[in-house]
């Protein structure tokens, strides 16, 4: 899978790199956890920008190209950053036998991008996500981590409006 | 916890906590509860909001002032997600379905401090027809499950170790400890004849029994549930996460290993936080770390999290991200027994697997080995989901029909629609077409099909779903999902895809299908890893069984579900039509025009569609209320 690299630049902050490298401090003496510190760094910054992977690579003492190799490898990893509001379609087999594909295109055409964008104002972004095993309430999608379920096209409207679309 | 003494008397101490829940008068009347009242917390509970209705519950109770008489706990999923939330109140053991906090007042005042079931609350199957009201394991969704691997799940609280121990949990441990030789451990998994309940079904006791020798050994734990539609294994860890720690533990024992890791998905957050909850627990009751039950052995584990990549559930690609890298798949032999995760030899199973082992230890391989078919012991979770009406999850006895499956626990295909296929093992594997459905569901039965059990992912799909179509789906996911590292299943797959998406558009030959063919036996033959090898499974199985689809789409341009949207045109009944106009004002191109026809009866010209310009959204049938517009 192809990703897609930010345009956007990078606005860490001190704060944010001081609570990494204490993550990486404690991870440092096993470099089989570095998927772990990955991870924890983009719950800090959201995303993992090249800046991000360059503290990374040279605390854990590993070659950036590794690190590189290891964000594109994996789906959650994100290059690019994500909305105030980001809203994840579950495109699982259970919810895409119940529509969630129209879901998905109509998000798409009411936010105007395209999957794994974010609006230009820095507020949305959609992406379409893996199975999270809510297969009961299919189609189902995300908002910032809560769960929408038995979806349909109609409802997607009022839900983008309780986000302040 | 130092002995196996201790162990005891915590189970004695503990089981007045669940005893309402086992039925047993004599335990009842040793429990200071009136009630114990169970509300599921799975991700599908979770997600309709169990939260709020355990909130609810314990500000009621306490302005009833019943706080110290009624037990509410927590529990993991119980299998029937269509109906959640989900809450059950022992010792009635009463079941109310789609639970709302609001109605949280009304069930507390009426049954928890009056006594009188709230009969418009319960889930309509177990109320009878003169007003009784029949337990929960008594309907049809329940009544024909065994459940040995989800045995605790929606049972217990998953985050208190006292309730797994009440339910003979670390018992088996115990037993191994001091009482069996890691031998005789390994012996008694291989005779209950428990395979791998992962994908590939390789007899367990075997896998266990190649452990080459080692100073240093692990035991892996693959909670990589990447088959789209399938959640068994996000259900044992949310809903009984000790059963887990103790399996590992008893495997350990069984090869010699002393360090365990369990890859889970990191979508799977709920499963995390309590799994580590659970290794916390057990170390600091001694159940995980140095000399445990005072013996010799040493065990602990640890958590790794996965990031959303399908191959990892292949074992060696598992292993490769487990050491920090690009989660690609190595060539095999060396077997994982011999040469597994940091080079050292690994025995690896999957979470359903593991959640066998606990039972089989404390009931005999005999026991285990006496529920099932001659090749394919024991029971099955399966993940019921698509077109049926009770979606969740189930535990069956191996052999059972798919028939009895979607039928009579899953109760059918919903809204009057025809059953058309069952989907089974996900993006690895095939589909049971309506005329199968009395086969016996087994490992042999379904490969012999050119299908697969998976991991138990199991998908109705009725007569609106196009196999075409569906083939594609599965095999966009595994294109976007093949590691890339071999030929075969990189250029391959896509290759298919290419295929299979001219033919949705209605340019396919018939040529096609035969190349389509010669392609799948290619990736099969010649791909390195589980994922190459049977990422055209979804396009034998649905060109086996239904070929006839696919040269509907090739010959004559046609779709027959409709799913195709270059192959779908829409077409307005004209005497149907009463011209009110709507489906024109829906219609986001101004496709649609008045006629000068009129039909017989109505005031109003018709409308008509002007095909060449419609994009096929669907907005005019889903606006008509007269039934006018159809797809063809």
């Amino acid at each position: 899978m192809q990703k897609k690299i930010s345009a956007t630049p990078f606005r860490g902050t001190a704060e944010q790199e001081a609570k990494l490298q204490s993550i990486i401090a404690a991870n440092k003496h096993d470099k089989s956890r570095l998927m772990a510190v990955m991870q924890q760094a983009q719950d800090i910054y959201g995303y993992l920008p090249l800046e991000v992977q360059n503290i990374i690579a040279e605390g854990m003492e590993v070659p950036l190209e590794k690190v590189f190799g290891v964000a594109t490898f994996y789906a959650q990893f994100s290059l690019t950053q994500k909305g105030e509001v980001h809203i994840a379609v579950c495109l699982g087999t259970a919810c895409y036998v119940k529509g969630s594909g129209t879901i998905y295109d109509e998000l798409q055409s009411q936010l105007g991008i395209a999957g794994d964008e974010c609006t230009a104002d820095g507020k949305f972004s959609l992406a379409a996500s893996r199975c999270i095993g809510a297969c009961g309430l299919a189609p189902v999608m995300t908002v910032n981590g809560e769960v929408y379920g038995r979806l349909q096209k109609s409802d997607v409207a009022d839900i983008l409006g309780k986000y302040g679309k | 916890m130092k002995t196996v003494a201790q162990l005891q008397e915590i189970k004695e101490a503990s089981m007045s906590e669940i005893a309402l829940r086992l039925g047993d008068p004599a335990l009842a009347s040793k429990t200071k509860y009136k009630r114990n009242v169970l509300v599921y917390g799975g991700t599908g509970c979770t997600s309709s909001h169990s939260e709020a209705i355990i909130d609810a519950l314990h500000t009621e109770l306490e302005r009833h002032g019943i706080a110290d008489e009624v037990k509410v706990v927590r529990t993991g999923c119980f299998g029937l997600c269509a109906l959640g939330p989900i809450m059950i109140v022992y010792p009635e053991g009463c079941f109310y379905s789609m639970v709302q906090a609001e109605d949280i007042p009304e069930i507390v005042e009426k049954h928890l401090v009056g006594g009188e079931i709230v009969e418009k609350f319960l889930y309509k199957e177990t109320v009878l027809a003169d007003g009784s009201i029949k337990k929960y394991n008594e309907t049809d969704f329940y009544k024909k499950q065994v459940r040995v691997a989800l045995r605790n799940c929606g049972f217990i609280n998953p985050e208190d170790i006292n309730e797994y121990i009440a339910r003979d949990g670390y018992q088996a441990l115990a037993k191994c400890l001091t009482e069996l030789t890691p031998k005789e451990v390994v012996q008694i998994v291989l005779d209950s004849g428990l395979r791998g309940r992962g994908g590939g079904g390789f007899p367990t006791g075997k896998k266990w029994s190649f452990i080459a020798d080692g100073p240093q050994k692990y035991v892996v734990c693959n909670a990589d549930e990447g088959d789209p539609g399938a959640f068994m294994d996000r259900s044992v860890l949310e809903g009984d996460p000790h059963c887990i720690i103790e399996a590992m533990s008893i495997a350990g024992y069984a090869v010699g290993a002393d360090m365990g890791y369990v890859y889970v998905r990191a979508e799977y957050p709920i499963a995390v936080t309590r799994l580590q909850r659970a290794i916390d627990d057990a170390r600091a009751n001694g159940l995980l770390g140095k000399n445990i039950f005072g013996t010799d052995f040493c065990f602990d584990m640890e958590i790794r999290l996965g990031a959303g990549a399908f191959v990892c559930g292949e074992e060696t690609a598992l292993m490769t991200s487990i050491e920090g890298n690009r989660g690609e798949p190595r060539p095999r032999p060396p077997f994982p027994a011999v040469k597994g995760l940091f080079g050292c030899p690994t025995v690896e199973n999957n979470v359903e697997t593991f959640a066998n082992i606990p039972q089989i230890i404390l009931r005999g391989a005999e026991w285990f080995a006496s529920m099932g078919t001659e090749k394919s012991k024991g029971t099955k979770v399966f993940a019921l989901g698509g077109k049926i009406k009770h979606t969740g999850l189930v535990e069956i006895p191996m052999g059972i029909t798919l028939r009895e499956i979607s039928e009579e626990i899953g109760g059918g295909v919903p809204n009057g629609k025809a059953f058309k296929a069952a989907q089974t093992g996900g993006p690895s594997g095939g589909c049971i077409p309506a005329n199968l459905m009395d086969v016996a569901v087994d490992y042999d039965n379904l490969i012999a099909m050119g299908c697969m059990m998976g991991s138990g992912g199991l998908i109705v799909m009725d007569e609106d779903n196009c196999m075409v179509d569906m083939a594609k789906f599965f095999l966009e996911f595994t294109v976007d999902e093949s590691c890339g590292k071999c030929t075969p299943c990189r250029v391959g797959t896509k290759r298919l895809l290419e295929i299979l998406d001219k033919i949705t558009r209605g340019e396919g030959t018939l040529e096609d299908l035969d190349k389509l063919e010669e392609l799948c036996n290619y990736i099969k033959s010649n791909s390195l890893c589980g994922l190459g090898q049977t990422a055209p499974n979804p396009v034998l199985a649905t060109l086996k069984f239904f070929r006839d689809e696919y040269v509907a789409h090739v010959v004559d341009k046609k779709c027959p579900a409709g799913v195709c949207k270059k192959l779908v045109s829409f077409v307005i009944d004209q005497d149907k039509c009463i011209g009110c106009g709507k489906c024109a004002r829906n219609c986001p191109v101004n496709t649609i025009v008045k006629t000068d026809y009129v039909a017989p009866g109505h005031r109003l010209p018709s409308m008509k569609i002007d095909t060449s310009k419609c994009i096929k959204c669907g907005a005019c049938i889903a606006g008509c209320k007269f039934d006018a517009i159809s797809k063809h």
